[in-house]
């Protein structure tokens, strides 16, 4: 009874072409995960490649939630790296508050990351009433401005605490007027020290596996075709009742509670966090766009593995110093051209595994077959 | 009472009067024509019924329900669905897809029975595979399911549209010129569909088209419009007898 029922799911999964496929992204993660893990151990990972590691989560974090607004609801945003900064922002001062209060980091990185995700998602909804009303270029160069407007403001904020209570000043670290006792907990444009060291590559890889899930999940069912029904067709969408404003925002918002996530593990990285135009500017942005365009426009599972070999690509070649972002170019090209060109995508559809095998098949087939004539 | 009452409706683009003091009522089961030469304003009655222009003055009643003015959405949700002269389906889903996003409204679950995949997931998504299988069987695009709208022959894609509206289940279908670009054996067999959608679904349908044989084939009664006004209104043999009628579309 219970190995048919097994039976029965197995037949289900040959069935369920995209089940079988999400399954197979989530194999992918946990694999490399196991892979590094198994190297780790073995003395193989050196020091550089381990300092990548919660580095590639967040990017590939980053740019499978970006592919969400790009790919799925076809909107351009360039304002992805805003949402990443307010979630870091908000999370380490969370984590930084709290260091005495919560002393076990599994208790406090959690909550640190629900409140990265949820305010970045916050942040999304915000930004995205206005701005959503917006196609195309303009929306890409307003999401652009508002990314770079949350930067800035970030970069501006200075609160410390002391025996008074906390603190909150716009102008200058000076004018917080605290007593001598007090200590900063951000200090304007020199961002938040000493957030307590959190994440790791287990934690990352989680978050990955989570982000994937949401996403998936969310693509494969009712609202995931509402949200590409308006990518293809807006008017027709709105013809059938679905209600464009509303997945629009559910869409910009889940996207940027990701990211926001993602800022989370970023921030609890690193000792110091600032809002530097190279962290969370719309260089940033852009190098996102780049992962969700080079790994396929829709393509989550793509956006993923683009990701990680563009972002660990540069590190490795460090070695070769001038020729280092030559080759990157280079690859970005090739890439391209690989994923895009019409030939190529032509020549892969003639040259899939799949087919191979069914003409090696056939083949066989038609050699036994003269055999038996 | 007639199931579309429409009363004195009138929309202007700056100084041009589209549409007209436009009066039209139509009876549930009825196969009711729109037709007029190029640019007479027949789109436009479309675009004003479902939403996507508020008229200027008049008033539209469905099923005694007045719903001038309403946005789009809420006009579907009121019982009126459409399909489009230039097509437009969801190109990069699946068949079957296009039809689920019609039936959007019907059935539903939460978005985090989505992401969790709740039980209300798989219950209310077995409940669309079926009901959508249902209406493409209908329309004998169910051994397409899987393929891409955009893949589709033009034919059929353009049944698909009439599919995925039916699908909101609605009282009024509006069809514009579905059989624009269709040769002669194609639209024979697409009169039969609207006959078939008219005595299967239930359905009442309001057609824009140019193509005479089908409009005479298969309307009831027919409006004519001509520079965004009505020219003639009646039974179709009369209004095509008309010589109003014949001098509008021929010239004198």
């Amino acid at each position: 009874m219970k190995a048919n029922s097994i039976k029965d799911k197995f037949t289900n999964l040959k069935a369920n072409k995209p089940l079988r496929q999400d399954l197979i992204t989530y194999a992918i993660v946990i694999f490399a995960y196991l892979l590094i893990r198994i190297l780790d151990m073995a003395g193989m990972v050196n020091s550089q490649l381990n300092g990548l590691l919660v580095p590639i989560c967040v990017y590939a974090i980053l740019a499978v939630s970006l592919n969400l607004t790009v790919g799925i609801l076809g909107e351009l945003s360039l304002g992805h790296a805003g949402f990443m900064c307010v979630g870091a922002f908000t999370s380490a001062f969370f984590s930084k508050c709290m260091v005495e209060a919560i002393p076990l980091a599994i208790v406090r990185f959690p909550v640190a990351i629900l409140i990265g995700a949820v305010c970045a998602g916050l942040f999304g909804v915000l930004i995205g009433i206005p701005v959503l009303r917006l196609k195309g270029d303009y929306l890409a160069i307003v999401t652009l401005a508002f990314g770079e407007i949350i930067k800035n403001i970030i970069n501006t904020i200075n609160i410390g605490r002391d025996s008074n209570g906390l603190h909150f000043s716009m102008k200058s670290a000076m004018d917080l007027g605290m007593e001598k006792d007090g200590v900063f907990l951000i200090k304007g444009a020199m961002g938040i020290t000493g957030t307590p060291g959190d994440s790791n590559f287990t934690i990352g890889v989680i978050l990955l596996l989570i982000t994937l899930f949401v996403v998936l999940n969310m693509v494969r069912s009712r609202d995931g075709r509402a949200i590409m029904a308006i990518r293809d067709n807006v008017i027709a969408a709105e013809s059938v009742g679905i209600n464009i404003t509303k997945y629009k925002l559910l869409t910009f918002a889940i996207s940027a509670a990701l990211a926001g996530m993602a800022g989370a593990l970023y921030a609890h990285n690193l000792g110091s966090l600032t809002a530097t135009p190279k962290t969370f500017g719309y260089n940033m942005s852009i190098m996102i766009l780049v992962y969700v365009v080079l790994g396929g426009i829709g393509n989550i599972r793509g956006s993923m593995i683009a990701a990680i070999i563009l972002y660990v690509l540069p590190e490795m070649l460090r070695g070769l110093q001038t020729y280092r972002m030559l080759i990157y170019a280079v690859v970005l090209i090739v890439m391209m051209i690989y994923n895009w060109a019409p030939k190529s995508i032509a020549w892969r559809e003639t040259h899939s595994a799949k087919d191979l095998l069914a003409k090696v098949k056939g083949v066989v087939a038609s050699k036994s077959k003269k055999g038996g004539n | 009472m007639a199931l579309l009452e429409v009363n004195n409706l009138g929309i202007s683009f700056g100084g041009l009067r589209a549409v007209d003091d436009f009066s039209i009522s139509i009876e549930k089961g009825q196969l009711y024509g729109l037709i007029g030469p190029n640019g007479a304003g027949k789109t436009t009655v479309f675009n004003l019924l479902t939403g996507v222009y508020k008229p200027n003055v008049g008033i539209i009643k469905l099923d005694g329900q007045d719903i001038t003015g309403k946005k789009t959405i809420d006009v579907n949700r009121a019982g009126i669905a459409r399909t489009f002269q230039n097509i437009r389906l969801f190109g990069k889903l699946s068949v079957i897809d296009n039809v689920k996003v019609g039936l959007h409204n019907q059935m539903g679950y939460s978005v985090f029975a989505s992401i969790l995949r709740l039980p209300s997931f798989r219950k209310v998504e077995a409940q669309l595979q079926e009901r959508a299988l249902e209406i493409l069987k209908v329309f004998d695009l169910d051994k397409e399911a899987e393929v891409l709208a955009s893949n589709l022959p033009y034919g059929k894609q353009r049944k698909l549209e009439i599919c995925r509206a039916l699908a909101t289940n609605p009282k009024l279908l509006l069809l514009d010129e579905p059989a624009a670009g269709m040769n002669p054996m194609e639209t024979l067999e697409l009169m039969e569909t609207i006959r078939f959608v008219r005595d299967h679904f239930d359905m009442t349908i309001l057609l824009i088209e140019h193509d005479m044989k089908l409009v005479s084939g298969i309307c009831e009664e027919l409006t004519v419009l001509n520079f965004g006004r009505i020219l003639c209104q009646g039974k179709t043999s009369d209004v095509l007898n008309n010589p109003e009628v014949i001098k509008a579309y021929l010239g004198e």
